[in-house]
């Protein structure tokens, strides 16, 4: 944790001097955003790739309720899919509303002893809120990347605002973002097996996804910063003639782009990856059809086993008393010696 | 590479759409910062040009809430200098043209301030 | 074998608090009643296994090979390049803690290690120091460390602690299966010569007398034919099971444990007489008398060459299709594996049609292989086979679904219809112990084995705890279940965590209310007790 924490908190304060120091504003507004999403998107691939170039020798699914067998069983087409929309069904459900996680329960060991399990959906309820405003969070940024900006954005800035409290307008995604985080960030810390298991690699991307939510509040709402410079030195990034614009911009924006930048380079070689790995989990993304489709597995060896002459060999005699049936009888079997 | 069928096409979608402020912007016009109609004597505003640039919403805010919540009609900046509390005689005074100037930043930024949900839009000098 | 404590006093020691060391400084105990003995250097040898030694896990010096560094970053290394789950297993867990309190043995144990997400962390540590570039650069920081002996002790120690039931793998957000981490961490542990008793030795027999037993053909027919006495004696009527037999139009292969082992026995004459009922033309064998696949639970070479033999069979009898027993791990590779492995079916094979009903059976098109309580529910669904529930009357029966078929297969419905059929009072238990979130019996995956009977019963706390509840709650008395393995360790469980439920096959109990053609007044149930109401009739 403290590892973790300290390492943020270096990275904010570096990021702070590069942007008050003129003579480095160019390597991290710009130089350093622009590898970093260099990095992003070819790690990304080249995890997938790295991934895609082990093969899936079994047809393993996780099967989550009833399998397709007779007619008139009711089968769950979801949890246990057989056919490939089922399993689409599947992953869409996982990813989307992430199906499992809902599934959890908290088990309490009792005097008696009992168990008792109880049903617990906070995890399910803080994660989904946080990886959803997360994405309104960053589809809004796009006003900043595009121009003329999208209706849909406007729209979308619309309904996130509506409540209209403050100028500038409250975003609601942007504290539900925050506050979801620091949940997550809680139950880390409160919950003594997450603590247990935690690594510093746990909580070094909460901390930045709380340093870079937060700056980028504070932008917003507290120590503001002109957004008409800001785009033009977004703009430049986005359209590949990037410059420093000449009207000064708050060195917090370069610690919110410092750890923007930070989290693209970590991301393709941390558990963040989760966001592809997902897709390729061999006990989700297939269908529980293994008995009636074939499934090839590209390494699959020769057989070698004990044939049935071999055995028939070693036990022949008996079996031959006990008056099981031969393909060789004890007589051949002597004529060939 | 196993499943490509599948892995080709997923990494494609990956690509168009976290590159999607790259080529959208791609055969438009280069982006150049709204250049905005200034006040054409004035020199000085209420408060730094910098700091309005950022903190305008925020000033009117509050001056709307001293004119007509509290009755105050002056407000001192941070210079000293005292000014009239009134979003007609002294911002509009200067910067009469809605379309020129305030529209240009808002639109380049996708702000849409709900002042005029209920107050009607100034015309400018007509 | 050390002293299993009473259950109340077990229950007293289970504490969820954890040590202050992080886990990567502490080190298991090797106590007694802990681990599985080791396999014997013999049976090693004798499979062709690697590095056969003698070694014992009580012991500092495990004897490993010399380059035993070598041997794992390279079967490692190789696992990562042949199972794409491996790596993106290890790659993308966050460690959520969905994982951690729905492992049996964590519940019951209290071990931070029995947790999922750490069990499979014990690994993941290794493979981030040695394959991954952020590992070998920064080391502890990110939670990779060097494999020394401890480690491999570990391994040893936890992944024999894992039953492999998936219950974890249900509750992931991405699916990751702790299964597959166990089974190839066993493969990874073999490679040095370390495997445990208990399943080596049935591999062996397996191997050479067809059955995990070691039963061999004449005695195999011997135990049948004796099993065969009793139903006569029960029913009156006389069945001469075909063994080996050429052109029979299904082979059925049922785990040997129901040939052998009390009360999985019962299960087998329940298998026998509905057979002979419904006139069934089938052939039992005794060079594949073995459902179940202890191969499994060793790496995937041993998986298929045991689950090789299935087919062969049904190669050299003629056989249309194959009909299965009741049994967990079986079906696992059944359903999951072998056609992949062993497949295509050899061309005397076709889609199996139920010749009794009609009932095409397209859900096993591919592999072939029928499972007894598909095939059976169908049965009673079509009426055609009579049952009399009033013979089960006595028994207040709830059912436990085995992880395999739960999870694995998703077989649900199909043996609770059966027992529905037969039985006139059926409960369940709570439902966060059944169906796919079953809890497993604390013995699968090959370790019911004796020596480690104290962490069996921890282990199958959270079962033990569900059917406590439904004996006082409902006063259940019997546990039905669709698996050999089951039958051999729910027996201990119940008598430790609720005592007075017996456990039973669901084909005893379809068995039991089976009314026969032919058959003379029954008054004996299978295990030759009385039958409800015979008493009073006298």
């Amino acid at each position: 944790m403290f590892i973790s924490l300290v390492a943020v908190i270096v990275l904010g304060a570096i990021a702070w001097m590069g942007g008050a120091t003129p003579g480095l504003q160019y390597l991290f507004g710009i130089v350093l955003p622009m590898i970093a999403v260099v990095v992003f998107l070819a790690g990304f691939i080249w995890r997938i790739m790295d991934w895609a170039k082990s093969p899936v020798p079994f047809s393993i699914p996780t099967t989550g309720g009833q399998q397709r067998s007779l007619d008139w069983i009711k089968p769950a087409r979801l949890d246990s899919p057989y056919t490939k929309t089922g399993t689409v069904g599947r992953m869409l459900l996982e990813v989307l509303l992430f199906r499992s996680l809902f599934r959890n329960t908290k088990a309490e060991l009792r005097n008696g002893p009992r168990l008792v399990y109880w049903s617990s959906k906070w995890l399910w309820l803080f994660a989904l809120l946080f990886h959803y405003c997360f994405l309104v969070v960053f589809i809004r940024h796009f006003r900043f990347f595009l121009d003329p900006v999208p209706v849909a954005i406007g729209m979308m800035e619309t309904v996130d605002g509506i409540m209209q409290i403050g100028v500038p307008r409250l975003f609601m995604s942007g504290v539900i973002l925050f506050g979801a985080l620091l949940f997550l960030l809680m139950r880390r810390l409160c919950d003594q097996k997450l603590r247990y298991i935690s690594l510093p690699n746990d909580y070094f991307p909460l901390l930045l996804l709380i340093g870079l939510v937060g700056s980028g509040l504070c932008l917003r709402y507290i120590g503001k910063a002109d957004i008409a410079t800001i785009k033009e030195m977004t703009m430049g990034i986005a359209t590949l003639s990037p410059h420093i614009p000449a009207l000064p911009i708050s060195p917090l924006f370069y610690v919110h782009l410092g750890f923007l930048s930070t989290l693209l380079i970590v991301f393709p070689f941390s558990k963040l990856m989760h966001m592809g790995g997902i897709f390729l989990s061999p006990t989700r993304n297939l269908p529980n059809n293994t008995r009636a489709v074939h499934h090839t597995n590209p390494w699959n060896p020769p057989k070698t086993y004990r044939t049935y002459a071999e055995y028939e060999n070693d036990f022949r005699d008996l079996m031959d008393e006990a008056g099981l049936p031969l393909e060789i009888t004890p007589e051949q079997a002597a004529a060939k010696e | 590479m196993y499943n490509a069928k599948y892995i080709w096409p997923g990494i494609v979608i990956f690509i168009v759409l976290f590159s999607m402020p790259f080529w959208m912007n791609t055969g438009q016009e280069q982006y150049t910062r709204p250049q905005l109609a200034l006040p054409a004597g004035e020199k000085e505003c209420v408060e730094p040009a910098e700091w309005m640039r950022a903190n305008h919403m925020q000033l009117l805010n509050t001056w709307r809430d001293m004119a007509l919540r509290e009755e105050q009609r002056v407000y001192v900046s941070s210079s000293g200098k005292q000014w009239e509390v009134s979003l007609q005689n002294t911002c509009m005074k200067c910067h009469s043209n809605y379309v020129e100037f305030c529209d240009k930043c808002h639109v380049s930024n996708s702000v849409s301030p709900y002042c005029w949900d209920c107050h009607v839009l100034p015309k400018g000098n007509q | 074998m050390s002293k299993l404590p009473k259950a109340s006093e077990l229950a007293k020691s289970i504490s969820y608090a954890f040590p202050k060391v992080s886990w990567m400084d502490t080190k298991p105990a090797f106590a007694p009643g802990t681990w599985c003995y080791p396999a014997k250097k013999d049976t090693m040898e004798g499979l062709g296994m690697p590095n056969p030694h003698n070694w014992n896990p009580a012991e500092e010096d495990w004897n490993l090979p010399e380059n035993w560094e070598e041997i794992i970053y390279n079967a490692l290394k190789d696992r990562l390049e042949k199972y794409r789950s491996l790596k993106v297993f290890l790659d993308i867990c966050v460690r959520c803690g969905a994982c951690a309190d729905k492992c049996h043995f964590f519940l019951g144990t209290g071990d931070p290690k029995n947790m999922p997400v750490l069990r499979v962390e014990l690994l993941r540590s290794v493979y981030r120091r040695d394959f991954t570039t952020v590992g070998k650069l920064l080391g502890k920081v990110v939670g990779a460390r060097k494999l020394d002996k401890d480690v491999i002790k570990e391994w040893f120690y936890y992944f024999y602690q894992c039953t492999e039931c998936r219950r974890c793998s249900l509750f992931c957000p991405y699916g990751i299966d702790t299964a597959e981490i166990t089974m190839i961490v066993r493969e990874l542990l073999h490679e040095l010569g370390l495997g445990i008793h208990w399943i080596m030795d049935p591999v062996s027999n397996c191997n050479r007398t067809g059955n995990h037993l070691g039963i061999q053909p004449h005695a195999f027919r011997e135990i049948v034919e004796f099993l065969c006495e009793d139903i006569e004696t029960i029913t009156g009527i006389q069945i001469k099971p075909p063994f080996n037999e050429k052109g029979h139009e299904v082979l059925f292969i049922t785990p040997s444990g129901d040939v052998f082992a009390d009360p999985g026995i019962y299960t087998f004459m329940g298998y026998l007489m509905l057979f002979h009922e419904i006139g069934l033309d089938y052939t039992l064998s005794t060079y594949a008398s073995e459902g179940g696949n202890f191969g499994s639970f060793t790496s995937a070479y041993m998986m298929k060459k045991l689950n090789a033999k299935m087919y062969a069979e049904a190669e050299r009898l003629g056989s249309k299709w194959i009909l299965g027993g009741e049994c967990g791990h079986m079906w696992r590779v059944v359903h999951q594996y072998m056609e992949t492995m062993n497949g295509p079916t050899p061309a005397c094979m076709e889609t199996p049609k139920s010749p009794i009903t009609g009932t095409v059976f397209h859900n096993a098109a591919a592999t072939k292989m029928v499972h007894i309580t598909e095939f059976t529910a169908d049965l009673i669904k079509h009426n055609k086979i009579t049952l009399d529930p009033s013979r089960n009357a006595d028994k207040i029966v709830t059912f436990h679904d085995s992880c395999n078929p739960a999870r694995g297969m998703g077989l649900l419905e199909e043996p609770r219809y059966c027992i529905q059929a037969a039985c006139e009072n059926f409960v369940e238990m709570p439902e966060n112990t059944i169906r796919e979130q079953t809890f497993c019996c604390g013995g699968g995956s090959g370790l019911n084995t004796e020596e480690i009977m104290e962490l069996r019963m921890r282990g199958g706390l959270p079962r033990g705890n569900a059917l406590r509840f439904v004996q006082e709650k409902h006063g259940v008395n019997t546990m039905a279940c669709i698996c050999a393995i089951d039958r051999a360790t729910l027996p201990p469980l119940a008598d430790y965590w609720a005592p007075g439920v017996s456990v039973t096959g669901t084909h005893e109990l379809i068995a039991n209310a089976l009314v026969m053609k032919g058959e003379i007044k029954r008054t004996l149930d299978l295990r030759q007790e009385d039958l409800p109401g015979v008493e009073e009739d006298e």
